[in-house]
């Protein structure tokens, strides 16, 4: 049982936690009408300081899912931010019209400081380069389903300092049985702070430049964008972002069961021909963020109403 | 030291953090948020000669007694210090510093895109950890440059 009332960290996260989630997941996924009605009358908060496709509309599929209604910020353009007002102000006014937050935020601490401010449930949708917990459950799960998440072969490619999906399934990953191996250019390895995480977990880890050496030892492939905006120089991001890029080609040295994953948007990073192959999941992936968002939500609202009212739903 | 090397005077009453890295002393003051308008007489010595430590610094602050959590801070940066406590001329107390678990308030986040250094009504927190501090709110290790983010 998750006993968390935020979700604000992949850190925070037990192996017990994680597999609450997943295996609430697989259930919503296998018979999505037991829990059509189960937070009817609640209404979750859409909170993003930052763009977002997948995730926003993914947690408002999921909350619609579950029976409940959804409320939108907006673009921070059209809104009080736009006059001055702190996070802290505008989480606590939040509170008071919704029973749960979903908050993207530009800067790293937004998260936990929202989740000091209020009392109801507040997950941390993206914060800055920090963290994106429930990116990584939906991850997990599409893991999981494909090679279980023990004895796995994990290679995480692309930006690794910045890429907060990367920061957050390296540190959920330490609750299993899990080899994880980084690559990356030089200047785009993990931060301090991760791989500090790492180590007092002791995580088996390696680093390395080149994904050729290891390919073929991976069970999964996890390739992350590098962003243009990182590199000073446009003609370094070129030749450093045509390195990172996998193709049909490169995959041929891969093992038949290799899965590849991507958190998306992808800009050229993986090659449009290896949408046909069979190791490409990423689409899957994106689709897999509404059963997991809903048992999430389903999770966090239970405890945070430990009564076992509903709402105006079905009681169960 | 003999009596006509004196170079700072013994105080009656209050607190003689003692043996503060050569340095260092005005950042003790600054960890302790005493700048002088609080009407406290105060006594700063820097690199004076020093058995143990070569140079230190003392600092002397009278009719304040500081309490061991206000000073366990102060072993982020002056690991070695210690804490006399003074009435009536004698040391009635003489403690050294220990880590705390957390630091709140004291330092800023090196980190520029940290929600603590954005417009936000908050104090800053950090864990203490083996080598240095970590920001509860953003997860950046601070180490040898503790000094410098002092927030002041």
């Amino acid at each position: 049982m998750m006993r968390q009332d935020h979700l604000i960290t992949a850190t925070q996260l037990s192996r017990d936690d994680i597999e609450t989630v997943l295996d609430r997941a697989r259930a919503v996924a296998d018979d999505p009408a037991a829990y059509a009605d189960r937070h009817a009358g609640r209404v979750l908060a859409l909170c993003f300081f930052e763009p977002s496709t997948r995730t926003r509309m993914s947690f408002d599929s999921a909350a619609k899912r579950l029976g409940m209604n959804t409320i939108d910020m907006g673009d921070v353009d059209s809104s009080s931010v736009s006059k001055g007002e702190s996070l802290s102000d505008t989480v606590r006014v939040i509170e008071g019209y919704a029973d749960a937050i979903v908050l993207r935020h530009p800067s790293e601490g937004a998260a936990t400081l929202a989740g000091e401010r209020v009392d109801v449930p507040v997950v941390n949708a993206g914060d800055g380069a920090g963290q994106h917990p429930s990116q990584t459950l939906l991850d997990l799960h599409t893991i999981r389903e494909d090679h279980g998440l023990d004895d796995l072969t994990i290679g995480i490619m692309g930006d690794l300092k910045y890429g907060r999906t990367v920061h957050s399934l390296a540190a959920a990953l330490t609750e299993f049985d899990a080899n994880q191996h980084f690559i990356s250019p030089e200047s785009l390895r993990l931060p301090r702070s991760v791989r500090f995480d790492l180590h007092e977990t002791g995580a088996q880890i390696r680093e390395h430049e080149e994904i050729e050496p290891v390919l073929d030892e991976l069970d999964v492939l996890y390739v992350t964008r590098i962003q243009k905006e990182r590199f000073p120089d446009e003609n370094e991001y070129h030749r450093v972002a045509g390195e990172y890029r996998i193709d049909a080609e490169t995959l041929e040295a891969a093992d038949d069961d290799l899965t590849v994953m991507h958190p998306l948007p992808r800009v050229d990073e993986i090659a449009p021909d290896v949408d046909e192959a069979d190791h490409a999941r990423y689409f899957q992936q994106a689709h897999n963020g509404v059963p997991v968002r809903m048992a999430l939500l389903d999770t966090l609202l239970e405890n945070a109403n430990p009564d076992g009212d509903e709402g105006t739903g079905v009681d169960r | 030291m003999s009596e006509h090397e004196l170079r700072v005077s013994k105080i009656r009453d209050g607190t003689v953090i003692d043996h503060v890295e050569g340095g260092q002393a005005l950042n003790v003051l600054a960890i302790l948020g005493i700048d002088g308008s609080e009407g406290f007489g105060v006594s700063v010595g820097m690199n004076v000669p020093s058995d143990r430590l070569g140079r230190k610094d003392i600092v002397k602050v009278e009719d304040r007694e500081l309490s061991q959590s206000e000073v366990d801070v102060l072993s982020l940066i002056a690991p070695e210090a210690t804490i006399n406590i003074v009435r009536d001329f004698e040391v009635v107390e003489k403690n050294r510093v220990t880590r705390p678990d957390t630091v709140t308030g004291v330092l800023s986040c090196p980190n520029r895109n940290c929600i603590t250094n954005a417009d936000e009504p908050i104090e800053t927190r950090f864990d203490v950890v083996a080598d240095g501090v970590r920001c509860d709110y953003c997860a950046t290790i601070l180490r040898a440059d503790i000094a410098e983010h002092i927030d002041v």
